[in-house]
């Protein structure tokens, strides 16, 4: 299995998503905030005459939140169920192929990790959390709920 | 019908066209199964469709060419080289046959035993190859127009395209105002503008279906339930052509679906009993739909028995639905309403028809959804009327853009009831146990501030806020808070992402006109998340009417306001597209009629006779009868208002239709129908037959000449230049001036006439009006 790997860095860590739900990667600048949505949700923005729903990775993990006041901030662009979302991470790396199916990982994650989590992958560079994109739109909170 | 057809030719074509390879493939290999299989299947759909549409001889045809294939296919027969030919011949002759179906001709008569003969074993010799005498000659040239199927969702991504186009067309026109460019740039920029506007309609209308495709299963759904319940029943279609977004037809069909069935259930009544009540013994049932504007109605009418208001209201008050007090308040209207309530069911016995009383509610809210709304009107023993009214396409909504702070918000218009400003004359705001109350012209409705609802800062006091009064689904009025109010735009709007629904307050997104994202309200969401308790607001806020008739008319609400003469006029709301306020450079002279630019639109302006002096501003109501639209001046808006008092009708046409009674004192009505039959064709009007009054003649000026002018002259006085056509003047008095060619009609002031006197008794009005009309005809 040679799946490709988009490997991101989400609340300094470093994971993979897979690459073939990202259609591009962006970089989002006015956000237009929803009132009384779920926190994760960070606001809406436009993709040329897409409207993204903008998800803060951070805060879907419960991981604290992002720093959204500085400008520019790099978001991957997935389409769950013919929505399209954007997800702000800390950084996008590089395209990675992954070397074998991913397993599932028996050590103890942040529960906010453990929601998202497919599994460890093996990569050239070494083992990565595969997140499942879904789950991470859908937020901790809102799954809690 | 037309369409069903056009589909079933186009289809056999194309089945043709990709049979063509396999029947020669078939011809080489007869004992190629896979072949074979897809010849079966064309006879077959052919054989199928000929059934459903009436062609014999096509069906009798393909029937022969499938038992043979079948037989084959069984395996009990071989595909030996005479079946192979004289199935190639059937074939032939079928899409000759389509062909003319195709041209909308008639099949001709013809003999087709040969062929048939010649599928069966055995037969022997050659069958004559087809140019068979199907046709006489075909005149040439007569392609149908050449139609091709697409996937829906290729349609959809050009239509996205097309919009993202617009959307950067509009980025360049911000651009190219910001930054200055030569005026060559400008004028291609402008065509592209106008290339994509084309293009996008055009586009759009891709997407349109006749709206036949939703009727034309209903004659026989009323046939059957009729024919269940034991009654009779006749429907009647119109308006079929009328289009409609393929998306919008789909979301009608069920509560269509629902209407009409209930209409035959419960409406229609047995033969006897309609006899009885002597009508004919069957009903008619009348399905039409009309476009009007950008909305489209679809009317339901039936003949029957009518809706029973107070038994709604009765059965409404035993479910608990709302108070007795209440319900002796209802206007019929409101009675009628009640039928949308949840489990609300007037049906004596619950039927397998209709069901138990679920319906109705979902009906609404179903055609709510998309930005409809349902009307009710009925007469007992005469008959029922439902009509829906629904926006052309799915996708784009009318919709007010608000803001709180600095950021925008779209609200539905059809939820939207009424704006009026918090610290307006009628408006008063006050606190009970924390919770906002609005008491809007003596009706008190709860108020909560949209900044409260969203958790979002707003600089404005509760005052300085703009009030809407909303009226969501389920039909209770509140009134939401508002910082400004922005602009009535049509907005693109798409469904928002589940996290965003999750919030319940948001009916979907759009984009504004820069590119950035805008949210769409959802009225009901917002009283929900607001805490604003629906139940019997709107009925229970009738206490506070101080004439407790007023709930029982109708009432239409007007817009009361002052004219530039001072005048106190009302002008009925419902006409008012919205208000605008124009610098006085925007007022011209032309064409003999003063107009008002307004954007790129140039609209006949009344209200004022000259353009103002001086460098004002000029405000103005832009009225709309959906086509056309007029301006008219005012000086200052006074209050809205409801016209509950009857109309005293004005005795002449003309700029008011009469005077009626609003808060305790007159104002006049203004006559829109008038302003818009004057103004509205302005560029084909004829030329109006001038009448000349003596000037000095206070009777003339005053009792006359309202009437000259109702009877479509322009009255001139005394000595004025202008040439007119007729000249009234009392009788032994001189004609105020010399008009060549000009009728003259003598009044005199005694009703008895002399011998020999064609003068007119100056009171006699029929004869008056002849006189009037008869010198207008020569003319």
């Amino acid at each position: 299995m040679n799946e490709l790997l988009l490997v991101v860095t989400i609340a300094g860590q470093r994971v993979a998503l897979p690459a073939a739900a990202v259609e591009s990667v962006v970089e989002l600048d006015a956000l237009i905030p929803v009132p009384r949505a779920a926190p994760h949700v960070a606001g809406l923005s436009a993709l040329r005459s897409r409207v993204l729903t903008v998800i803060d990775c951070r805060r879907a993990l419960a991981l604290g939140s992002s720093d959204l006041g500085s400008g520019l901030c790099e978001a991957a662009v997935v389409e769950i169920e013919g929505h399209h979302y954007a997800l702000i991470v800390d950084s996008v790396e590089d395209v990675v192929e992954a070397t074998a199916d991913p397993i599932p990982v028996r050590a103890a994650m942040g529960p906010g990790w453990e929601h998202v989590s497919v599994g460890l992958v093996e990569t050239e560079e070494g083992p990565l959390l595969l997140i499942d994109v879904g789950a991470l739109v859908e937020g901790v909170e809102a799954r809690a709920a | 019908m037309d369409d069903l057809i056009a589909d079933f030719v186009a289809e056999c074509r194309e089945m043709l066209e990709s049979l063509g390879g396999e029947i020669v493939a078939w011809e080489a290999a007869p004992e190629d199964r896979a072949r074979l299989d897809s010849i079966f299947r064309f006879v077959h759909t052919v054989k199928g469709n000929c059934g459903f549409f009436d062609f014999p001889r096509l069906e009798t045809l393909s029937h022969a060419a499938e038992d043979a294939l079948a037989d084959v296919r069984a395996n009990r027969r071989r595909a030996d080289a005479p079946l192979v030919s004289a199935v190639l011949a059937v074939i032939d002759r079928i899409g000759e046959m389509i062909e003319v179906i195709g041209a909308g001709e008639k099949l001709p008569e013809g003999d087709d035993h040969d062929l048939i003969a010649a599928l069966q074993p055995g037969a022997e010799g050659p069958v004559s190859a087809a140019p068979a005498a199907v046709i006489g000659e075909r005149t040439a040239g007569v392609a149908a127009p050449r139609t091709i199927r697409l996937s829906v969702e290729l349609l959809d991504r050009v239509m996205s395209g097309v919009s993202d186009m617009v959307l950067a067309r509009n980025e360049l026109a911000r651009r190219l105002r910001d930054s200055e460019v030569e005026v060559t740039v400008d004028s291609a920029f402008e065509r592209l503008s106008g290339i994509i506007a084309e293009m996008r309609d055009a586009i759009t209308r891709t997407r349109m279906q006749r709206i036949e495709n939703l009727f034309v299963g209903l004659p026989r759904m009323v046939r059957d339930l009729s024919a269940e319940l034991g009654k009779q029943v006749m429907v009647d279609i119109e308006g079929g052509d009328v289009e409609l977004d393929r998306e919008m037809i789909e979301m009608i069909r069920d509560p269509l679906t629902h209407i009409v069935r209930n209409a035959v259930d419960h409406g229609i009544e047995k033969p006897a009993d309609r006899l009885k009540a002597g009508k004919r013994e069957i009903g008619l049932l009348i399905v039409s739909a009309r476009q009007s504007g950008n909305q489209i109605l679809i009317d339901i009418c039936d003949d029957g028995r009518g809706i029973d208001g107070q038994r709604l209201v009765d059965k409404a008050v035993a479910a608990g639905i709302i108070d007795k007090d209440a319900a002796a308040r209802l206007s019929k209207a409101e009675q009628f309403m009640l039928m949308f309530e949840a489990g609300l069911s007037t049906a004596a016995q619950v039927t397998s028809i209709s069901g138990r009383g679920v319906g109705m509610d979902v009906v609404r809210s179903n055609i709510e959804r998309i930005g409809g709304i349902v009307e009710v009107d009925s007469k007992p023993g005469a008959g029922s009327r439902m009509t829906l009214r629904v926006p052309l396409t799915l996708t784009i909504i009318p919709a007010l853009t608000v803001s709180i702070g600095n950021q925008h918000f779209a609200i539905p218009r059809s939820a939207i009831e009424e704006i009026v400003r918090a610290n307006g004359e009628s408006v008063t705001l006050s606190q009970v146990g924390g919770a906002g109350v609005a008491t809007i012209r003596g009706r008190r409705v709860p108020e909560v501030a949209l900044a409260d609802i969203l958790g979002l800062p707003s600089p404005l006091s509760d005052a300085e806020r703009t009030l809407i009064v909303l009226k969501p689904a389920g039909g209770d009025v509140f009134a939401l808070a508002v910082d400004k109010v922005h602009d009535h735009e049509e907005l693109v709007v798409k469904p928002a992402a589940p996290a965003v629904m999750a919030t319940g307050l948001y009916a979907g997104t759009t984009l504004a006109d820069d590119g950035s994202p805008i949210l769409l309200f959802d009225a009901a969401g917002l009283a929900r998340v607001g805490g604003v308790k629906l139940e019997n607001v709107e009925r229970g806020s009738r206490i506070v009417d101080a004439n407790g008739a007023a709930g029982q008319r109708a009432a239409t609400p007007v817009l009361l306001f002052r004219t530039l003469e001072g005048q106190r006029r009302a002008v009925r709301l419902g006409l008012v597209d919205r208000i605008e306020e124009v610098p006085a450079a925007a007022l011209h002279w032309g064409a003999g009629q003063l107009r008002v630019q307004l954007g790129e639109a140039i609209l006949p302006l009344a209200g004022l006779d000259r353009v103002p002096e001086g460098s004002g501003k000029v405000r103005l109501f832009r009225l709309s009868d959906g086509h056309a639209e007029v301006g008219l001046a005012f000086a200052e808006v006074i209050d809205m208002a409801e016209l509950d008092d009857g109309v005293l009708p004005a005795t002449t046409a003309g700029e008011v239709e009469g005077v009626t009674l609003i808060g305790g004192e007159p104002a006049e009505l203004v006559d829109v129908h008038w302003l818009f039959a004057r103004l509205g064709g302005s560029a084909a009007q004829e030329r109006t037959m001038v009448c000349r009054l003596p000037a000095d003649d206070p009777w003339m000026q005053h009792m006359l000449r309202p009437i000259v002018e109702a009877a479509g002259y322009r009255v001139v006085s005394g000595t004025s230049e202008e040439e007119a056509d007729l000249v009234i003047a009392a009788k032994g008095q001189p004609l105020p001036a010399n008009d060549e060619g000009a009728r003259t009609i003598w009044l005199r002031a005694e009703p008895d006439a002399r011998k020999n006197d064609q003068s007119i008794y100056r009171y006699d009005r029929a004869g008056l009006m002849m006189a009037l009309t008869a010198a207008g005809g020569t003319k």
